[in-house]
Formats: structure tokens, sequence, C-alpha cells
């Protein structure tokens, strides 16, 4: 059963008067609408969610992140509301899908947003309010950079420790470990050339 | 161990004082070693015989496959998820297609419904049976349970290779269907294994479920209190051997699965022989959906006659579907920004979710438990990996 939004909205703002929450609109027809959290709030929001017995989401089942280098890109997947003015640069973004086990509702979709990709990539762990993220953030971490404030044990996890990229972003560029092939063709032919010199006319 | 989920997770060894670091033998178990179900491996602290920290460490099977689907068609992703769980592709097929149906609300037939719902349990048959050979060989009972296993998966095997052309690598499921319609005769074979299969059941319990050395070694094993598996995240078998009652056959029915009758098998413990029990338990019921399903088999199309295989191009959106797959929660989620390639491509595996809370199944127990604990978490390394 999909949550009521507006409706979890509403209460989400009656109970954390300072959080800045939106409801943003999903244009696809899954009509999995989500919640924009500021990051300043994610922890209180879940734990709200959380520990609000006719809520009771329990069950963090999914966090993901995505990378924006524009923003205009994003408003097209997640509308945000009339009025909201857009964002001047791109940004990393990481999601999560909440479920409640008892209820048997969700997913409810929260989503929360870094200032840039470059230097402000700080986003509070949940880890403490939903253990089940403490991999999944450490996987987001690895592959697109994004630094989980508070996590108990933050270090790559798919990647090599001396792995210095984040292969996930957009603009992620795989380094040119060419290695010989015996009929090179195609792409790797046109690699080839690079290695080896042409072969004199006879 | 946490019985309180809303404390922080445990603490290093480092901090608890009565520990003396010269005592401490630290083995590094895996990446190449049979009990670790392939390149996984567990950086274990061990205090004489006993588990003071185990760290799992990832990524000896990573190719990045999410970075690979953003550079590829929706479709040339399908047989690349084979790959994940490759003892159950046809689970993953169908996790996939869901997910991209969703995003670009695409119909499914009622025979398409039917022919998934009956491969998808097939795929549970197999999964199952290996697990109880594949954890009999953790435990030391190497062989004879897992041949036993591998002797009726193969049958079952025999089927998809008539229907999909591989045993394994099947890539059968499509956007709105499945890539072809059963062959001639299939579902009558398929019944005919069904309707035997109880009998293999029945034999393979009875080595099993009363042995003395399983019971001892398995009971008291590896349990966690229920709220802490469900703030871990930890889905599928593992968290209904510990009471929970969630499937998400019934709890959020996918395809057609509410117009079958079947039992969600409970554990009351959740140690590792409640693990195993609620495997054979869930294989009986495989079997009765499996039986209503080969009866019920309509005629008709095997994929919606208006669905895309060329130039396929979701709407702008994204989504998130999930499915009950034989080891747990099995989602994706996808972004489409109206290209023809996936903009976000997010695998949610279950086998990796179901590690978090690793370390804490196995502190204060012996280094030989940690075998069977990884063992009845049921993980497969393509899937952890990604």
């Amino acid at each position: 059963m999909t949550p009521d939004l507006p409706a979890i909205l509403t209460r989400l703002h009656a109970a954390l008067p300072t959080a800045a929450i939106a409801h943003l609109r999903n244009p696809s027809p899954s009509a999995q609408d989500s919640l924009l959290v500021a990051p300043e709030s994610l922890v209180a929001v879940c734990q709200f969610l959380r520990n609000t017995a006719d809520l009771d989401f329990d069950l963090l089942s999914n966090v993901t992140g995505v990378d924006w280098p524009e923003p205009a890109k994003a408003d097209a997947v997640a509308v945000p509301p009339e009025g909201t003015t857009p964002l001047a640069c791109g940004f990393l973004e990481v999601v999560y899908h909440l479920y409640s086990t008892s209820l048997r509702i969700g997913p409810l979709v929260l989503r929360t947003r870094t200032t840039d990709r470059a230097e402000q990539v700080h986003i509070p762990s949940v880890v403490a309010v939903y253990r089940s993220a403490e991999y999944q953030e450490r996987e987001i971490f690895d592959l697109f950079g994004v630094c989980f404030t508070g996590h108990p044990d933050l270090r790559r996890i798919l990647m090599w420790d001396e792995f210095l990229d984040h292969p996930m972003r957009k603009d992620y560029v795989a380094p040119d470990d060419y290695q010989y092939e015996p009929t090179p063709h195609d792409a790797v032919l046109e690699k080839a050339k690079k290695y080896y010199p042409a072969k004199a006319e006879i | 161990m946490i019985s309180n989920p809303s404390m922080p997770p445990a603490a290093s060894p480092a901090s608890k004082p009565e520990l003396d670091e010269d005592q401490l033998l630290h083995v590094s178990l895996g990446p190449q070693h049979p009990s670790t179900h392939g390149v996984f491996r567990m950086n274990v602290v061990l205090d004489g015989e006993t588990v003071v920290s185990l760290k799992p460490v990832f990524g000896y099977l990573h190719r990045n496959h999410e970075k690979i689907a953003e550079g590829v068609t929706y479709l040339s992703s399908m047989p690349f998820t084979d790959r994940l769980d490759y003892i159950c592709p046809l689970t993953n097929n169908w996790a996939y297609a869901q997910a991209v149906e969703k995003l670009a609300g695409i119909e499914v037939p009622e025979r398409a419904e039917y022919i998934r719902i009956i491969t998808a349990e097939l795929t549970r048959l197999i999964n199952h049976t290996a697990f109880v050979g594949f954890f009999l060989g953790d435990m030391g009972a190497w062989g004879s349970a897992l041949m036993y296993a591998f002797r009726e998966r193969e049958k079952i095997l025999d089927l998809f290779e008539d229907l999909t052309g591989a045993r394994m690598m099947s890539n059968f499921m499509r956007f709105g269907g499945c890539r072809n319609d059963l062959p001639d005769g299939w579902a009558a074979r398929a019944r005919v294994l069904v309707d035997e299969f109880p009998r293999f059941l029945d034999e393979l319990e009875n080595l099993i479920t009363g042995n003395e050395i399983l019971i001892a070694r398995t009971q008291n094993i590896g349990a966690l209190p229920k709220e802490t598996l469900i703030n871990g995240g930890i889905t599928g078998p593992m968290l209904r051997a510990a009471g929970v009652a969630y499937d998400i056959r019934k709890a959020e029915p996918y395809g057609i699965y509410d117009r079958f009758k079947f039992r969600i098998p409970l554990g009351t413990t959740g140690d590792c022989y409640d693990r195993l029990m609620i495997r054979f338990l869930e294989l009986r019921e495989s079997l009765a959906i499996l039986r209503q399903a080969l009866d019920q088999l309509p005629a008709g199309a095997y994929i919606h006659p208006k669905a895309k295989i060329r130039n396929f191009k979701p709407p702008v959106g994204e989504a998130y579907a999930r499915i009950e797959s034989p080891k747990g929660e099995l989602g994706f989620h996808l972004i489409s920004n109206g290209t023809a390639n996936p903009f976000r491509y997010r695998i949610r595996p279950p086998s990796f979710i179901n590690l978090t809370l690793l370390e804490d199944m196995c502190l204060g127990l012996d280094l030989a438990d940690v075998v069977l604990i990884l063992g009845s978490v049921d993980i497969v390394l393509g899937e952890v990996d990604r």
C-alpha cells in the first residue's frame, strides 16, 4: 500500500516545525512521490517516522546515491512544488526507501541533497536510527563520494582502500589500463593504435 | 549483542579493557575459502576460540554492474541481471522486468504472469534445496547432502533449459511478458516434477532433521531479537525464521500472488536451526503455489502485443519495485530521464544487506559457528559485490 504523503507531511510539519520538508511529484506512471528533507532534519524525520506508532516505518529497505551534475534534470524526475527557485549547481542526492512491516505501507521515499558535488558533500548518517544503512552508506561514500557524518565506520567497501575516485559519478573517467589483446578490434583496436606503431605498407 | 534497536552499533573490541591485545589472534578468513561461498573475506579477531570482532571485506567480485547498466539500454541489462544471484536468475529477471514495467506503466498478460510465477517458484525450489546442501557442507557433511540437492536441481535446470535455452543464464523476462512461450509438453513435465518433488523432500528431511550433530551444531546459534533484525534490514527467510510474518508475496502482492493459497512458515527463535527448517517449509509452500499455477495456467499471449523491444524509452521519472527473491527482498530503483539508457540503475541486493548484522550474530561464539552462521545467511557473491 502506498503511503499517504500529504497526511504524513502535515504530521511532520506539526511535529518538527523547523524542519524543511517538501513534497516532490514523480511524473512517471509509478507515481511514487517523495519527500525532500533538508540534511540537518534528516535524522529527526527518520526518528519520527520510526517511533510514531501509527506510522511505524521500521524497515529502511534501500539507500541509494544519485549524482546530478545538472539540477534541471533532477527537477524533471522529482518535480518540486510551484514557486520553488531552481538550484544553481549540481549536487549529490541520497534516496531512502522506507517500509512498515507491521502496517504493510511503503515505499515512503525520502531524499536529501548535498549543497554541491565537490566540497560540501556531507549528509548526516542514519545508522543510529536504521542499522540497515550501515553498509549501504559505506557503498554510497565509496561510489559517489557522499560523506556521512556520524557513521561508525566510514570506509570504502567495494573499491579497494587505495582507490581515489568515485566511479559512480557521472563525470568519472575510467583509467586507461589498456592490455594486449591478440586480435584487437573496434574500440580496442582504436586504443591499441596508441600503443603500437602502424605496420609498414608492403 | 544489541537488544534495543535505538542503541548505537556494537562497540569495537579495542574499547573493551579486559581483552589483552597480545593474546588476540587475527585471522583473515577467505577470500579463497570454500566456506565463504565465493570470494568473501572476514577479518576475524579471536580470543582463544571465541570471536571478539568480525569485519567483512567486500568487493572481490565487484564489476560495478550499476555503472555498466547506465551505459546500455534497458533491455541490455536483462542478461546481466542473471549474473547477480546466479543460483536464481529467473527471479532477478522478474525483479528487473517489474521495475521497468512500473517505470513505464506496461501491462503484463495473464499467461505471462503465470509463467513468471511458475519459473520463480521453481527457482525457489532450486535455491532452497541447494541451500540445504551447502549448509550441511558448511557443517562438515561435505558432499552427500549437496549431491542429493544437486540431483534434484538438475531436473529443474533441464526444464529451464528447454524453456529459456540455458540452464542458468536464462535472460528470459521481457518488459511486458516473457521472451517465449512454454514449449509443447513443458507444463506436463513440470507437473510431473512437482508431483515427484515431495518424495525427495521427505527423504532429505528424514536424513537431516533428527540428526543429533545437526541439532547440537545449529540450535541457539546466531539468533538475534526480531526488532534488531528488522532494524538491520534483514529480509527473507532469515527474518521469518525469527517469527516476523513479513513476506512481500503477502505484504505487497506483486504479479498474481494474491490468487494463490499458500502459508508463510514462521520460526520461533531465529537460530540457525530455524533458518534451515524455514527453508524446508517454504519448499512445501512453493510446491503448493506451483500446483495451483500449473492447474490454472490460461491460454493467451506470453508477452503484451504492444510491448516495445526496440527503441524503448520510458517516460521521465523514477520507480522502485521489489520482489520476494529466495534470499530476501530484491529491489530495483530506476531513474529515467527519457532516453534509452537508465539515468540511475540501483539494485537492492538481499544477500549484501542481510550481512549487515553478521558481526552481531557471531560475537561471543566459536569460529566454527561463524561458518555456519554465514551459511545460514545464504549469500551469493555475484549479488553481494555486484
